[in-house]
């Protein structure tokens, strides 16, 4: 569905990925874990046309993408959960998810099915509706999670990026995330891309992963493989010292 | 004419003049919530409003209502163009460099209107003509009252657009958040246009409105533009209710300071609230400016 292959990117000068080669399955999901400062949100941004690799090819679907700016690749289905949620906290829930659709306002689409698709996404997140007429900043951390990871799925794309959706969120909360996500894959058959530094929850739940070091992909491999890798362990899953909550 | 009578026409002008900040105060607080610039060339806008009418009619011949909306249109145009002209060939725009050139654009904007049109001054008729009303003890023109009726008329859509279309949303979106916009699938520099083409509209009914009350000339667009901006300072930039009441408010304190102390001091006046404002309050007099710009 994916195929990303020997991509380049850079901020003026830093040289943020160094021949990046990915590539996903339809249906799959994918874990990408690295450290702070790998280079994983720039993987996403340069997937969603944000900064755009300087070499490489992208293709999605068949089709190149690599040129695209980031409008046209949340047409083509192609949609980012990102970092910090960035939900747009002066609107409503209900405005948030609304502009999650706008490209499909754009294309004329019957706004019943658009209807539809809200009531669908308070029924993934149920909380969100009890608060569909707040403002998306009064929200808690794990509910503007729930509503940015919403407001991307009401692009309906066929794959979705979702940059550290467990960031800064107490373990149930993340659960619960991590819960919708495995639904979205099993009832809908969406193709995830989960970057995570939380790199045992995301292994857990994926079907494969790669590991990022400075830019440049380290290890790549099936999920339950990489969890049982010794590097894997002492580096990103911290095997000696439990989580917090593991104790 | 005793004391209240007198403030009661002080008033009714000033709510007239404060109704015409208020709009060129909204059109600079779209393009700023937008593109977080200030667009100097805004008050080029409104007097682009009044010389075109002026064209259409007098040049061209048409009748005032269709001059009215060519006027507008084209001012709307105007704004589109200065945007692409201007605005969205910088490939690394900083505030700064975007408000010497909007600021170079209304220097430029004055200049070629000044060549068209000469130094002179021109008045437009009145709409429905100067019979005056009188409203208890004061009297009002019929140009005062399609003032404020367009002037209503005017900011409750603009208020509609932004909060029910879905246009509207996804340009408050940009001003709330620019790059989860473009996540999702917003082109923001088509918000920033859009943003431009708005205030050329409201910025030209504004100058189209008052011609007939002020006269009109090349450069009445820099008093205007700047009264607006204090308007859009008082209501801390807020593209909705708190510039409404700023450009009021301004045109209010305005009126009777000229009426009751000394016309001399009626544009000091202004410049002394922005100051004030900008020192003591600036997130403006009813300022949510954080959560609810537009
Ligand atoms: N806007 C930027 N300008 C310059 N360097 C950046 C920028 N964003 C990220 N970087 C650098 O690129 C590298 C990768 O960052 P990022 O993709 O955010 O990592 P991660 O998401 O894995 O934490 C880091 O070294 C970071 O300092
Ligand atoms: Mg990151």
């Amino acid at each position: 569905m994916l195929k990303v292959k020997n991509i380049n990117t850079y901020y003026g000068k830093v040289h943020a990925l160094k021949n990046v080669t990915i590539h996903l399955a339809q249906g799959e999901i994918v874990a990408l874990i690295g450290a702070n400062g790998a280079g994983k949100t720039t993987i996403l941004n340069t997937l969603s046309g944000v900064i755009p690799a300087r070499t490489g090819s992208i293709q999605f679907l068949g089709e190149p993408v690599e040129t695209l700016p980031p409008d046209r690749i949340v047409k083509i289905g192609i949609s980012q959960v990102p970092e910090g949620r960035q939900v747009f906290k002066g609107m409503t829930v209900a405005d948030n998810l609304e502009l999650g659709a706008y490209l499909r306002f754009r294309s004329r689409e019957p706004r019943e099915q658009i209807r539809q698709d809200m009531r669908h996404m308070y029924e993934l997140f149920p909380r969100l509706e009890e608060r569909k007429k707040q403002m998306a900043g009064t929200l808690s951390g794990g509910e503007q999670q729930m509503l940015a990871i919403g407001r991307a799925l009401m692009a309906r794309p066929r794959l979705l990026l979702l940059d550290e959706p467990s960031m800064g969120l107490a373990p149930l909360v993340v659960q619960e995330i991590f819960g919708v996500i495995e639904r979205l894959r099993r009832d809908e058959g969406t193709t995830i891309l989960l970057v995570e530094q939380n790199a045992r929850a995301a292994l857990k739940m994926a079907d494969r992963g790669y590991v990022l070091e400075t830019g440049k992909v380290i290890l790549e491999g099936a999920a339950a493989e990489l969890l049982e890798n010794p590097e894997v362990q002492r580096a990103y899953l911290g095997k000696e010292k439990k989580e917090i909550w593991e104790r | 004419m005793d004391l209240a009578d007198q403030i009661a026409q002080y008033m009714v002008s000033g709510l007239s003049t404060g109704a015409i900040y208020a709009l060129i105060g909204i059109g600079f607080a779209i393009i700023y919530n937008s593109t977080e610039i200030i667009n100097f060339a805004q008050g080029e806008l409104v007097m682009l409003g009044g010389m075109f009418t002026l064209f259409f009619l007098e040049t061209m011949k048409l009748p005032l209502p269709l001059s009215i909306l060519l006027a507008v249109l084209a001012t709307i145009a105007s704004g589109v163009l200065f945007e692409r002209l201007t605005i969205r060939p910088l490939k690394a725009p900083t505030p700064l460099s975007l408000i010497i050139i909007t600021i170079g654009g209304s220097i430029l904007i004055r200049g070629i209107a000044m060549l068209v049109w000469g130094k002179d001054t021109h008045a437009l008729p009145a709409f429905s003509g100067s019979e005056p009303i009188a409203v208890g003890s004061a009297t009002i023109l019929p140009q005062h009252l399609w003032i404020f009726a367009l002037t209503g008329i005017a900011i409750v859509s603009n208020k509609l657009f932004f909060q029910y279309t879905i246009t509207g949303k996804a340009m408050r979106a940009c001003a709330v958040n620019r790059r989860a916009a473009g996540l999702v699938g917003i082109d923001v520099r088509r918000m920033v246009l859009f943003s431009f083409a708005i205030s050329g509209g409201l910025g030209s009914l504004a100058g189209i409105i008052v011609a007939p009350l002020t006269m009109t000339s090349y450069d009445v667009g820099i008093m205007l533009g700047l009264k607006g901006f204090c308007a859009a300072i008082i209501g801390g930039l807020s593209g909705g209710i708190g510039t409404v009441l700023g450009g009021l408010l301004l045109g209010t304190l305005e009126s009777l300071g000229a009426g009751l102390i000394s016309s001399g001091y009626k544009d000091a006046i202004a410049f002394v609230i922005l100051l004030l404002i900008l020192f003591i309050r600036p997130q403006g007099l009813f300022g949510r400016a954080q959560t609810e710009r537009v």
